[in-house]
């Protein structure tokens, strides 16, 4: 089974409140359809993998402020160590949410690595068992749009740093998100929001 | 070439709130201050690229960090600094060791001597070469210098040893 991008985004924009909210690749893409705040930060153009990190600088310098950072299973993939770094900088105000499509959405839905290996039991990377491996002690996992739904003010209130991976389904034909604006602009415009 | 507490009195001094890094076994040798230095948090990351991404989160944040990485992580750096640096025009400061610059002996040609100027240069990165102990007040004088004009900057501290 399987949640709907969409729909996952749209329940984290009802919960959200006025905590910081980062998301890269795809889930920007989705995020900014969605609406606007002044505290989005849409990694766009981002460097791929590395949005964990940068929720975690704005964790740790505004330790009064919530951040959410919402990657994808490929910008994960791509930085690993990522898990290892959160869990060591034990930011409690972070909650990194991964949307585990399976694929590279952006680029036309190719496998990813992670989908092609397979264990001695045939399955696939297990993200969030590796993240648990990695030292989160608050780890969710949903593959059910009613139970993120029920759940998902929890997990993001839950002292962190908290993990939890959402079983998306790909979205056929999506293509890479569209920088809303010259990004130094933007930079300076969430800057300035997060000191108000 | 400089000692813990010499850098972290430099550092404090310039109102350094988060050092950032991937220590080698030169720069790595501050670490029993940094951690003793009781107005800087030092985040340990797991590879040279996060130190740029979780730098220019603290920066938008509000903090003033420091990103401290030998130059083989300037290497690994490429695409996380040109975001932060370059797309999103942060003035983000590091502290680059050379590797090998004063001494080869334990490696003996190491290419760092070849590729850490040129890449500094590719990336647009101000830079001081910092290769003698006279030379501390210029790694201060130079942050001062990036952020005044808010722009990055990096000093090269030159290393005796890998």
């Amino acid at each position: 089974m399987t949640l709907s991008l969409v729909e996952s985004l749209q329940v984290l924009s009802e919960v959200r409140d006025d905590a910081v909210v980062v998301t890269a690749m795809g889930a920007s893409r989705e995020w900014m359809a969605i609406g606007s705040h002044p505290l989005d930060f849409n990694f766009v153009p981002s460097s791929m993998g590395q949005a964990p990190g940068l929720g975690l600088g704005i964790a740790l310098a505004r330790p009064d402020r919530k951040v959410i950072v919402c990657n994808g299973d490929g910008s994960t993939l791509m930085n690993l160590g990522a898990f290892v770094t959160l869990t060591a900088a034990a930011a409690e105000n972070l909650t990194l949410l991964i949307f585990d499509n399976g694929v590279y959405e952006v680029t036309g839905a190719q496998l990813t690595p992670a989908s092609t290996a397979s264990g001695p039991d045939g399955r696939c990377v297990d993200l969030a068992a590796v993240a648990r491996a990695a030292g989160f002690q608050s780890l969710y996992e949903f593959d059910d749009i009613d139970k993120w739904r029920e759940q998902a003010r929890t997990v993001i209130d839950q002292p962190g740093p908290t993990c939890a991976v959402l079983k998306v389904a790909p979205i056929p034909g999506a293509v890479g998100p569209k920088s809303p604006g010259p990004a130094p602009e933007r930079a300076r415009a969430f800057a300035a929001a997060l000191r108000d | 070439m400089f000692t813990g507490p010499q850098i972290v009195e430099l550092i404090s001094e310039l109102g350094i709130t988060h050092v950032v890094w991937v220590p080698d076994s030169t720069l790595g040798q501050w670490e029993e201050a940094l951690t003793a230095a009781p107005n800087i948090e030092l985040v340990r990351v797991c590879r040279e690229g996060e130190t740029w991404a979780v730098a220019a989160g603290l920066h938008l944040g509000g903090a003033r960090p420091l990103v401290i990485i030998q130059c083989t992580g300037l290497f690994e750096s490429g695409d996380a600094l040109r975001n932060a640096v370059h797309d999103y025009k942060l003035p983000l400061f590091a502290i680059v060791g050379y590797r090998s610059y004063l001494n080869q002996s334990t490696l003996p040609g190491d290419t760092c001597l070849v590729f850490t100027e040129p890449i500094l240069d590719a990336w647009r990165l101000d830079y001081r070469l910092i290769d003698a102990p006279e030379k501390f007040s210029q790694i201060g004088e130079h942050y001062i210098a990036c952020r005044e004009a808010g722009k990055p900057g990096v000093a090269l501290i030159a290393e005796g040893k890998a």
